[in-house]
């Protein structure tokens, strides 16, 4: 990204509510948020709740009948809404792509109506296909319908972006689409957020997208009322209530791991050798190091083989016939829950972190990952009966507050 | 049988056939151009409301059920003999395909999209010429074809009202029926229009190439 790339603006709602003509109820009933610039927002909540209707007030998609919207501090409320939603990015679900438009044709269209010049806009969509992971030498020219679901909802994101917005609106963008896609795009939305750090609102139903993307997330119930908005640790390990705890659901010490990355922990040294080492190394570093296992590195220092004393002179001395070969390994970036995925089905029970370029960084075993998750635990118990506490002694406060202001009105 | 063999018939009265085809052929051609942007703006117009669409459907689907020689008669009072009864009636029978699909495809663009487009930024004339109306236009095309090879046959009663085309051989064949000429004129006649028809499909298919985006090309 350039580095003009415009960084996130602040949201606040105000008493935001909407009526739809001829039904007795709010769909919206007087929502109060105040959403940080550069934070992911995630609204989750019963199908009809109305997270789509306030959602789409943000960009007045749907006019609101009461109360007010500032962007960036800006009151948006009263502002031509057509100038209002290019500057917000909407992505939504199965991506919306116009079908008779190709690629580049469907993410230049904000750029265009913004009126940027013809050269510029050609080299942001080249930039931003690469952005969203898409080559743009073989895509830049597709229509929509040769491409998959998950390669559409990159466009989608990328046409979102387009116009560099600072807030980006998404109503269950990868609602559409196969798990293991869905896995990829939210990898993707994190890493783009590290870059651009926009404000996003990302409405969902599934929890485990919302603890997974969310800084803060906003659980809500019938009308939009919020039951809970806070960071999914809190709401993982202290639910306000039934309702929020209900939608939490089972396993919410599982769902934790999700919260932490293997970078997090600690990431024990292991001896290794490589491939190209003589066999001498091989038996030194054993002796020195107490184990009996050692891991083998390619040439490129790549975990390759897991190698034990006795497995060489089964292999009679041959480096490439012994051990068991290494079949899986996990980044630093990778969750506390694929980490113990991988060593729970590894037969030894540890698994080898590699970096960037699949280089050997370190092992995580059994142990390790046991001990993180109860040091988690206990600090998430901690925070969460500090937090209670706060904010008792601010209602505490206030209620005194109050009392002396009834006091001092009574007097003037 | 007619004394005079068809094909002599034809060579001797190419002059006036063709020009008779070629009249027809323009007749219809102005009167479908008329009709078209006239169908797309009434379904423009309407297609949002429930009331309206149905409205400009049901009026423009009576107008069909009128027998073309009783609306052309009931013209002649009003505008006269000629070109002008033939023009109003054409373009009037031409409207209801047209009208229909256009309604028909605006209303089935995909809300989704729509949502979409609003969501971006365009406005609402905006959304109509780039999103929902490239969009509705396969259809719209279809109404144009079928309008247009109705318009072909009903073109012919023109000549009741001394209007141009290929109507004129036809009513002079039946008017003379018995002669040595008749049956070739209604031949002819009848023949110059199914050629023609067939030629302005052979038209639209190329302008549905040329003109249907290849994102929703079938
Ligand atoms: N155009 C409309 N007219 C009348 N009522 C509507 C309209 N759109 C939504 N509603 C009602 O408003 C409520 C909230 O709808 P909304 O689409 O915001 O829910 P949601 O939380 O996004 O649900 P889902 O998760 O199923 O998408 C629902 O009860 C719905 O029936
Ligand atoms: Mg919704």
């Amino acid at each position: 990204m350039p580095e003009s790339s415009t960084s996130g603006a602040s949201i606040e709602l105000e008493n935001l509510t909407k009526r739809y003509p001829g039904s007795p109820s709010p769909a919206v009933d007087n929502v109060n948020m105040e959403i940080q610039a550069g934070e992911i927002v995630i609204f989750v909540g019963p199908s009809g709740c109305g997270k789509s209707t306030t959602l789409k007030m943000i960009n007045r998609l749907i006019e609101p009948t009461g109360g007010r919207i500032r962007i960036g501090g800006e009151d948006v409320t009263g502002i031509d809404p057509v100038k209002l939603r290019r500057k917000v990015g909407y992505a939504i679900q199965s991506a919306g792509l116009f079908p008779h438009m190709t690629v580049a044709q469907n993410i230049a269209l904000v750029p265009k109506m913004v009126g940027w010049p013809k050269r510029r806009i050609k080299s942001r969509v080249e930039e931003l296909l690469d952005l969203v992971g898409l080559d743009p030498g073989e895509f830049h020219g597709r229509y929509p319908r040769q491409l998959s679901g998950g390669q559409q909802q990159r466009v989608g994101v990328a046409r979102a972006l387009a116009a560099d917005p600072p807030v980006l609106l998404m109503d269950e963008p990868f609602g559409a689409v196969d798990p293991i896609t869905r896995d990829h795009l939210q990898d993707e939305l994190i890493r783009l957020q590290h870059e651009l750090h926009k404000t996003i609102v990302f409405v969902t139903h599934d929890f485990d997208e919302a603890i997974k993307l969310g800084d803060r997330i906003a659980v809500l119930r019938e009308r939009s009322h919020i039951a809970q908005f806070d960071t999914p640790e809190a709401i993982l390990t202290n639910p306000a209530d039934d309702f929020v705890s209900g939608f939490v659901g089972a396993g919410a010490a599982l769902k934790r791991l999700n919260l932490t990355r293997v970078r997090d922990v600690e990431i024990q040294d292991y001896p290794t050798v490589t491939i190209d080492d003589p066999l001498q190394e091989f038996f030194n570093k054993l002796r020195s190091s107490g184990t009996n296992e050692i891991l083998l590195l390619d040439k490129r220092r790549r975990p390759y083989k897991w190698l034990r004393r006795g497995d060489l002179m089964r292999a009679k001395g041959s480096l490439a016939r012994a051990g068991t070969l290494v079949h899986d390994t996990v980044t630093r970036d990778a969750t506390l829950r694929d980490a113990l995925e991988a060593v729970l089905t590894d037969n030894a029970g540890r698994v080898a972190v590699t970096g960037r370029r699949g280089e050997y960084d370190g092992v995580v075993d059994m142990e390790t990952l046991m001990n993180s998750v109860h040091e988690l635990l206990e600090a998430d118990r901690l925070e969460a009966m500090e937090h209670q506490h706060e904010l008792e002694e601010a209602r505490a406060t206030q209620t005194h507050a109050e009392q002396e202001g009834d006091g001092g009105e009574k007097k003037a | 049988m007619s004394d005079v063999n068809f094909w002599e018939y034809l060579g001797t009265r190419h002059q006036q056939l063709l020009t008779d085809a070629f009249q027809h052929a323009s007749a219809v051609f102005q009167c479908m151009v008329v009709a078209t942007v006239l169908g797309v703006l009434i379904g423009v117009v309407t297609y949002r409301s429930e009331w309206a669409g149905n409205l400009a459907t049901t009026t423009t689907s009576t107008i069909l059920t009128i027998p073309s020689l009783a609306m052309i008669g009931l013209l002649i009072p009003i505008v006269g003999l000629g070109v002008p009864p033939t023009v109003i009636a054409l373009t009037l029978y031409g409207l209801l395909p047209i009208v229909r699909n256009a309604i028909v495809g605006l209303r089935g663009v995909d809300a989704t999209l729509v949502d979409a487009a609003t969501g971006i930024g365009m406005s609402r004339p905006m959304r109509l010429v780039r999103i929902e109306l490239p969009l509705a236009w396969p259809p719209i095309l279809t109404g144009i074809r079928v309008s247009t090879q109705m318009l072909m046959g009903i073109a012919a009663i023109a000549a009741y009202a001394s209007g141009p085309g290929l109507g004129n051989e036809i009513f002079r064949g039946l008017a003379s029926l018995g002669s040595r000429n008749a049956l070739n004129q209604v031949l002819a006649g009848t023949l110059g229009i199914i050629v023609l028809a067939l030629l302005f499909d052979a038209a639209y298919v190329l302008i549905g190439r040329l003109t249907i985006p290849r994102g929703i090309r079938a």
